[in-house]
């Protein structure tokens, strides 16, 4: 009798479309997996040998100045109830007060953001245009020249330490031949010239139609951005190579050859408009990866992003700086994650 | 028939009469076709000159690393006694070159068996339990995953604190979880074979299965991500010195040595260059033997049988 009812009321349910369950599956996870990345920030703080108290009250406070702050801090609840604490903070975008200048870090976050945001988009750009293409004819032409050159060019780019690559960049292509603008985003005569819109100066420089100032963060930018653009080019073209290979030696292509098809045809046509789907997840995923090549090329270019942030706050031992700088990069990586994982399932019919 | 003859017929015999011969035979039958690929064979010989050069740093070091000499101080390449140029308190760039192998290797050396460890351990036993364990190790897994590799080795150094052992420290927690996913993955299919069954079914309990029936099998494809991990690993770890977080001065990590260089980078470029040389080099070197190992070691996705 009970068995027969449940079935009945199984029925009656609307089955979830399993593309739909997935994606729902997929946003819990990443609850879940956010909860936990805050987790872990929250008890880095915790264990910090640095003193929250001490930090606030400074060395010579009273021992009831020092016990006030620390019931106002809520360090005498339970830790349970500290990391709720924690989490209604973050929530709100409060990462609490930089010991350092004493300025909200969640503002300081957002000034320095866009100057990351610019130059890892301008990176993955050059990454696609370039690593795309090479990444397509090494697979057709496999074994050729071409592929060798692919194959080193990621090879080397493996194994090259990005900050020395980006001091080499620098002797050569502005030390030496004055190609590029040096370190820093303007030169000094450019700085503030332009209302900030967005942050990024590129685009508030076109937007104000200041063209000498857009030529000048040009020749800023180009260099950390080929950098960071030759990074995801390596990891992209073996990606993309990869993919077509598959699709190359598949019975479709071999059937529109035998029907004639052009060369062409047969490669963009068909082969490349089924790696579209897989192709646009690794690239959101080599943007992600940019996100962290990007801490050490900031360093190196002095470029005020959130690499340079972080890494300045550590050095001065600004821990809500460097916890606060963490949690937005970590989050950052989760939903570019998430997201390429849900372009998947959206636009490739196969995952249905 | 000279006696090396017999050796390798016998090595490359298709009927072994014991289980060591045929272990040996296998073995020698990779080295043969680890061996035919010219650019692994490269690598090897690099990292096996890096390993000589870090045993006997004392003896190839023509000057002591941490004396300073003043007055030759940013000596270019080739000028007589520094053939690799003195750095801004006029010690031997060569020597602290050969002695910065040591701590290198070290790093690598360290990292690479805290790492695949861990991952080995967490992995098998999240596979093999399943359940509730499972869920629970695996949300762990994509926890410390979720974060970018350097970002999080700096949030750990900064309560470590700064120095090699923390830096090493650093590195090993974030590059564990890719181990833990490989070894979860070897041991699912490991799991459910006839002869798990079999050895389950003679009153082998889950550790005793665990150690000596899922982790041998997992080794290989372990070994092989390890070996294309160590340049990442090494990356990371010049990377943390260069920022100033890994090792400290006067030590003379390769990274520390970049970042003291970077000061005089356009006046006196050789001062960063050669250390960063000398880390492509050993990187790329751990590249392609990792390359040629795949292709041995794991023919699922070498395509060659």
């Amino acid at each position: 009798m009970a068995v027969a009812e449940k079935t009945v009321e199984r029925r009656r349910r609307a089955p979830l479309a399993p593309w739909l369950k997935g994606t729902l599956l997929t946003l819990g996870s990443m609850a879940v997996t956010m909860l936990g990345l805050l987790f872990v920030t929250f008890i880095i703080g915790r264990v910090m040998p640095i003193d929250p108290v001490l930090a606030i009250v400074g060395e010579r406070a009273s021992q009831s100045t020092y016990d006030e702050v620390y019931q106002q801090l809520g360090l005498d609840k339970p830790l349970i109830v500290q990391f709720a604490y924690y989490l209604w903070d973050v929530i709100r975008g409060d990462f609490g007060m930089s010991l350092l200048n004493a300025r909200p870090v969640a503002e300081d976050i957002a000034r320095v953001f866009p100057a990351t945001l610019e130059l890892a988009t301008l990176g993955v750009f050059v990454g696609i245009v370039i690593g795309v293409p090479l990444g397509v004819i090494a697979a057709v032409r496999q074994g050729s020249w071409i592929d060798q050159i692919a194959r080193i060019l990621a090879l080397v780019g493996y194994s090259m330490p990005i900050f020395w690559l980006g001091l080499m960049g620098l002797l050569v292509f502005y030390g030496i031949l004055g190609w590029v603008g040096g370190p820093g985003r303007l030169d000094i005569f450019y700085v503030d010239i332009v209302p900030s819109v967005t942050g990024m100066i590129l685009i508030d420089s076109a937007l104000a139609g200041d063209w000498a100032v857009f030529r000048n963060a040009f020749s800023h930018i180009v260099l950390p951005a080929s950098l960071l653009g030759y990074y995801s080019l390596a990891y992209i073209s073996r990606m993309t190579r990869s993919f077509m290979l598959e699709q190359l030696s598949a019975e479709y292509v071999i059937t529109a050859r035998v029907k004639g098809a052009s060369e062409r045809a047969v490669v963009w046509g068909h082969a490349f408009t089924n790696i579209r789907v897989q192709l646009v997840t690794v690239i959101v995923l080599s943007y992600a990866n940019l996100l962290e090549g990007s801490v050490l090329t900031e360093i190196i270019f002095s470029w005020p992003g959130i690499g340079s942030y972080i890494t300045t706050a550590l050095l001065s031992a600004d821990m809500n700086a460097v916890l606060g700088g963490t949690v937005v990069v970590g989050l950052i990586f989760i939903c570019l994650n998430i997201f390429s994982d849900l372009l998947y399932r959206i636009f490739d019919p196969r995952s249905k | 028939m000279s006696d090396g003859m017999k050796l390798r017929a016998w090595l490359l015999t298709d009927a072994p009469v014991s289980r060591h011969h045929a272990r040996l035979a296998g073995l020698y039958k990779g080295w043969l076709s680890f061996r035919a690929n010219t650019m692994a064979m490269f690598g090897l010989s690099i990292l096996v000159f890096l390993a000589l050069v870090a045993l006997f740093a004392p003896f190839l070091a023509p000057h002591d690393p941490f004396v300073q000499d003043l007055a030759n101080r940013l000596e270019p390449i080739g000028s007589p006694g520094h053939p690799l140029g003195t750095d801004s308190l006029g010690r031997d760039i060569l020597s602290r070159l050969i002695h910065g192998s040591r701590i290198t290797l070290y790093i690598v050396m360290i990292v690479a068996l805290i790492a695949p460890t861990a991952g080995l351990l967490i992995g098998t036993v999240s596979g093999y339990a399943g359940g509730w364990i499972d869920m629970l190790l695996m949300r762990i897994t994509d926890i410390f995953l979720a974060f970018p590799r350097l970002v999080l080795a700096l949030a750990f150094v900064a309560v470590l604190g700064a120095g090699v052992e923390n830096a090493v420290l650093a590195i090993s927690l974030t590059a564990w979880p890719p181990y833990a996913r490989i070894a979860r993955a070897e041991t699912l299919t490991i799991r459910s074979a006839d002869y798990i069954s079999a050895i389950r079914l003679q009153g082998a309990g889950p550790f005793r299965i665990i150690t000596k029936h899922v982790w041998p099998l997992c080794i290989s494809s372990l070994i092989v991500r390890v070996t294309l991990d160590m340049a990442g690993i090494i990356l990371a770890a010049a990377g943390l010195g260069f920022l100033g977080l890994g090792a400290q001065p006067p030590s003379p990590e390769w990274g520390a040595m970049i970042s003291e260089g970077r000061r005089f980078i356009l006046d006196h470029w050789w001062v960063a260059t050669v250390p960063g040389l000398a880390i492509f080099t050993v990187s790329l070197a751990f590249n392609l033997l990792g390359d040629g190992l795949r292709d041995v070691l794991d023919p699922k996705a070498g395509g060659r049988q």
